[in-house]
């Protein structure tokens, strides 16, 4: 077998300590720990390479921001949730695809994470639809929107940056493109 | 207060720019008005998707960058697990292969259907019972006559056979042949006589292979038939012999005559004749015999595609078949005259004494 199959795989508190406190070198250890086993139930079920890349990083991300809003309990194995939540998400994929009737070769245990990916797909939805709303919003609301509620700059900085002759002014330009920014979340 | 103003505050709530005071009396006014608080909580939630949305890019971002780190190629190529050709093309094209098994499955099966090779029913070979459902304009115009028999003995059901037949005597004392098709899939056969009596039946012993059924007389009506006129032949009897069977195609019986034509049946059946006669559905179970008055076989079927060509089972697999019957389904006797008193009687006469041996089978199901 090669190397990569050879990583070494953190322990489960580990991941779980080092997600808390904004580690890279943890999230870097835990990707490259179980990629090879998510890359083998996708290429092994009608999927290719980069499939397998979207769902491991989806999975990635379902896991992170659990493990944020602290409710993951290690009452099963990090490994296992990971592949439950792949094989869960290849099985929606592969339904859309209509690729395959609904049988997968399994290579692991899994657990059923049904109601946690619904919660998960729901949040999913809202926040892509953010993500349009903020592409079609233009500039300079976009920036604006970006500084005051993504990286918590002070209006005074905002200010500034934007040349804005006082605050009020700028406090009545975010205001218009709040709004606007609304608009367009609620009208997809 | 202005909408634009009530954000503000609310941004600046939600950030923590607020003195102790102000943030105080914000929270009284958020407790005292609902819309307020509605308000704050809308703006909560709006804001915070904007930060998840920023947290989720950067996430994907830091991940695409270790992503770049694995070597996918040749993870791929060790975890693959490589099956034969023939599964990878099943893999492929498992629906193209499945809709072109079905058409030619599908080909197949309505080829057959319409060649008729798919049921085991040949469709040049009709098995002579009557569905009497096709002769009921017969029944019709013979209806005041046949109700009128119907009432007079009382002993036959009064509603319509399903199915009809014949069969004859092979004992004074009421056991009666018939073809297995007659009575298959009936739950009562009666038997009724050239006078128009009806006799309740049972049916004692099936011999499908040979399509011959036994029947025994069990009604309480039922008198001894007196001693039975002909006998059962043991060889085969030869090619162009002058042979006629008696039955009930119709309401009323009716002669056949006609002659041996082959020593086997249809499709080369060896159990069975070929015959040049006029037979009908109606006929099957009837006897055959030759111009001694000996029964050499049962009228089983004809073929439909060349007019007048009927199919007669050998009476030796007859007796074959009689000495199979089990003796416990057997309440009476079952011996088989070795007599025959028709040898010398011209076929009108011999008609007049065998009419009486031959039955009308009718076959009901609920």
């Amino acid at each position: 077998m090669n190397n990569q199959l050879n990583v070494e795989i953190p322990s489960d508190s580990e991941v779980i300590i080092g997600i808390l406190n904004n580690s890279d070198s943890v999230l870097k250890k835990l990707y490259l720990a179980y990629f090879p086993m998510v890359l083998q139930l996708i290429i092994n079920n009608n999927g290719d390479e980069d499939e397998a890349k979207d769902i491991y990083q989806e999975a990635i991300i379902v896991l992170y921001n659990k493990i944020k809003r602290g409710d993951f309990e290690l009452s099963s194995k990090l490994k296992t949730y990971i592949y439950s939540v792949c094989r869960r998400l290849w099985l929606k994929r592969l339904k859309q695809l209509n690729r395959n009737a609904g049988n997968i070769k399994d290579f692991e245990e899994y657990l059923p994470v049904e109601d946690e990916m619904e919660r998960h797909e729901e949040r999913d939805m809202q926040i892509n639809k953010m993500g349009e709303a903020l592409k079609l919003l233009g500039e300079p609301c976009k920036t604006i929107m970006e500084d005051f509620y993504m990286h918590n700059r002070s209006m005074q900085d905002i200010c500034e940056r934007f040349g804005y002759t006082n605050a009020d002014n700028a406090k009545t330009q975010k205001y218009k493109c709040l709004q606007r920014l609304k608009k367009l979340f609620f009208q997809q | 207060m202005r909408d634009n103003q009530l954000l503000e505050m609310i941004d600046r709530y939600l950030t923590g720019e607020m003195m102790p005071q102000e943030r105080e009396e914000f929270e009284l006014l958020r407790q005292k008005d609902n819309s307020v608080n509605a308000k704050v909580e809308e703006h909560k939630n709006f804001t915070s998707l904007i930060k998840q949305y920023n947290e989720r890019v950067n996430l994907e971002t830091r991940l695409n960058a270790i992503h770049q780190e694995v070597d996918v190629h040749t993870l791929k190529d060790d975890l693959m697990a490589h099956p034969s050709w023939i599964v990878q093309m099943w893999r492929n094209h498992h629906s193209k292969i499945s809709v072109a098994a079905s058409v030619a499955i599908l080909a197949v099966l309505l080829t057959l259907f319409i060649t008729g090779d798919l049921s085991n029913k040949d469709p040049r070979f009709q098995q002579l019972k009557a569905d009497v459902e096709r002769v009921k304009f017969q029944q019709d115009r013979l209806g005041k006559q046949q109700q009128n028999i119907i009432n007079t003995v009382k002993t036959g059901p009064s509603a319509n056979a399903k199915f009809r037949g014949t069969g004859f005597a092979i004992s004074s004392n009421g056991y009666i042949v018939t073809n297995f098709h007659v009575v298959n899939g009936g739950d009562s056969v009666y038997v009724q006589n050239d006078a128009g009596e009806s006799f309740h039946t049972k049916v004692i012993y099936t011999d499908p292979a040979n399509d011959l059924a036994f029947l025994q007389i069990i009604d309480t009506a039922f008198k001894n038939l007196g001693p039975i006129p002909y006998t059962f032949k043991k060889a085969k009897s030869d090619l162009g012999e002058e042979v006629y069977t008696i039955g009930y195609p119709g309401n009323d019986i009716k002669i056949a005559p006609g002659a041996l034509t082959g020593a086997t049946g249809f499709k080369g059946d060896t159990t069975e004749y070929e015959l040049y006669i006029p037979v009908n559905p109606g006929n099957s179970g009837g006897p055959l015999l030759d111009n001694k008055g000996n029964i050499i076989g049962i009228i089983n079927g004809k073929q439909t595609e060349a007019m007048g060509v009927g199919f007669a089972v050998k009476s030796n697999y007859l007796l074959k078949s009689i000495s199979n019957i089990p003796a416990d389904s057997l309440s009476k006797t079952l011996s088989l005259n070795t007599k025959n008193t028709m040898a010398s009687l011209s076929r009108p006469q011999q008609i007049k004494k065998l009419r009486n041996y031959v039955f009308m089978v009718k076959v009901y199901n609920q």
